[in-house]
């Protein structure tokens, strides 16, 4: 089957900055959050 | 026709506009989920006691250390087979699917795991979280890549290095988000430690948090290719702009080497990791610094969290490194270097340069954490675009087999030292330079790597596994 971009759902719209923008906020603070976890847990090393 | 699912490869085909940089927040809600896996171990201890309720003391009844060391063998093993089982099928369904299948699988593993508990079955918790939750973390794994890939044929080790580096992430939010859900559950009185209502918990936050890569993923249209994009293959007779797949891939001797790079390079890296904690803390003992200078164990649990940050940062850093010194080169730089570095290790710990020794050891985990994302980009180079990601699944294997050789060996070779009567730094050095032989290997693996041969090419490319 020919891979024709859809016009029926949102496929079609373009992405805005803000959705992209959304996005990495969205994966960006649990890993933040998880690293500063883990840097902290590491500075035990130097202490 | 019946109308096609949403979750069908053509319903998630790219319309004009669409950002591309989308993509790979996308593959990292799956990958920073199944990332989980490597924080397991917080798990051991409260499981292990079950019917005492006293992690410190375990009843004759409750679970032994060996018992729940199977679990996450399971889950490895798993998720090499289900990688190279479901990667053909991957190909063919899309990314959306199969990214709805891992995050089903691997939330679902976790709510049979909490029976598993909550009934004190150990083969229901084998079955969940190590069987049906490590299909899932093998189809998780594999699924943004080949559409990562084909989003950015110019920055290919940029766009898998991203994906691969929230594998490394998701271990480092798994862990303290299941000690913080499990304090809390064990204060609000739920029974089982509070591990019941937190596999309960996590199995739902997985699957809600990776619903948000299943609805935001997109394949480019056939045709579509970076605004100003050149491919610039006649540089690099490494780079292809032919396509081969799953099937004739692995009858190539190109991917049995990178099988081979692989496994040497991930054995390696288990090496340290697997000795990080006691290594450290016996090479730098109070004997070896001076009373009161020793490395405890709470700075060895930081040393750990520090090699694990390396491994993340590596994955991106190198892999991204790659773009600009081709993917071969990269490789000779973790073997070469390596080498140099795996054979150091013992000598840093004999002659209490501490200092030296982290700094070495976090270089080896960032090529540790390089190797594995560096690998896509590599496939793709030799094999094209067009099944990348089943090429990838398949080669996984060697992940699986590195996991369980990796401990082995490092197991046997310090047990044989510590009966010899070896203490501190010398009781890791057979380790340590087994790891820099098994880099020789690798070192040669990678050197034979040539392109590909014609006779594995499709005659016609790009279209043969569109759905």
């Amino acid at each position: 089957m020919d891979q024709k971009p859809l016009t029926s759902d949102s496929n079609a719209a373009p992405s805005s900055t803000g959705a992209v923008a959304f996005a990495w906020l969205f994966v960006g603070i649990p890993l933040v959050w998880g690293v500063s976890q883990t840097f902290i847990k590491a500075l035990a090393l130097f202490q | 026709m019946a109308e096609a699912s949403l979750l069908d490869r053509s319903r998630t085909v790219a319309g004009p506009g669409y950002n591309r940089w989308l993509v790979p927040p996308a593959a990292l809600a799956i990958h920073l989920a199944i990332g989980q896996a490597y924080a397991f171990s917080v798990f051991k201890k409260p499981l292990g006691a079950l019917i005492s309720g006293n992690p410190d003391a375990p009843a004759p009844a409750d679970w032994t250390p060996g018992q729940l060391g199977v679990i996450f063998s399971i889950a490895i093993v798993l998720l090499g087979l289900s990688a190279a089982i479901f990667g053909t099928w991957l190909e063919r369904v899309g990314p959306r699917k199969a990214m709805m299948a891992s995050a089903l699988c691997f939330g679902g593993g976790f709510f049979i795991a909490a029976l598993g508990v909550h009934l004190h079955s150990i083969w229901l918790v084998y079955f969940g979280y190590g069987f049906v939750g490590g299909i899932g973390l093998g189809i998780g794994y594999i699924s943004p890549v080949s559409t990562l890939i084909k989003w950015f044929p110019d920055r290919r080790g940029v766009a898998t290095g991203m994906a691969i580096m929230g594998f490394g992430g998701g271990a480092m939010i798994g862990s303290p988000l299941a000690v913080t859900l499990m304090d809390y559950f064990k204060a609000a009185g739920t029974g089982t430690l509070g591990v019941a209502a937190t596999f309960l918990a996590m199995g739902l936050i997985y699957l809600l948090f990776m619903q948000f890569g299943v609805w935001t993923i997109r394949v480019p249209a056939d045709d579509w290719k970076p605004e100003g994009y050149v491919p610039s293959n006649e540089h690099n007779a490494l780079i292809t702009t032919g396509n081969v797949t799953a099937d004739n891939a692995i009858k190539t001797p190109q991917f049995w080497l990178l099988w081979v790079v692989l496994c040497m390079n991930v054995t390696a890296g288990i090496g340290v990791l697997e000795t990080a904690s006691p290594l450290i803390q016996e090479s730098f003992s109070d004997g070896v610094m001076g009373a009161g200078r020793g490395v405890t164990a709470a700075a060895a649990a930081g040393f750990v969290g520090l090699l694990s940050l390396f491994n993340l940062l590596g994955r991106f850093f190198w892999s991204s490194a790659s773009d600009k010194m081709g993917r071969k080169t990269t490789y000779a730089i973790y073997f070469g270097l390596g080498i140099l570095l795996y054979a150091l290790v013992p000598t840093l710990g004999a002659g209490a340069q501490l200092t030296l020794f982290v700094v070495v050891t976090c270089v080896i985990l960032s090529m540790y954490g390089g190797g594995f994302a560096t690998i896509p980009a590599y496939l793709s180079d030799l094999f094209g675009k067009l099944q990348v990601g089943a090429i990838h699944g398949r080669l996984l294997t060697a992940w699986s087999t590195a996991g369980v050789l990796g401990p082995v060996i490092v197991n046997y070779l310090h047990s044989n030292a510590k009966e010899n009567g070896m203490v501190g730094a010398a009781a890791y050095q057979s380790v340590f330079y087994t790891m820099a032989g098994l880099l020789v290997v690798g070192l040669i693996a990678n050197f034979l790597v040539r392109p590909v041969a014609e006779q594995y090419f499709e005659k016609e490319p790009a279209k043969k596994t569109a759905a």
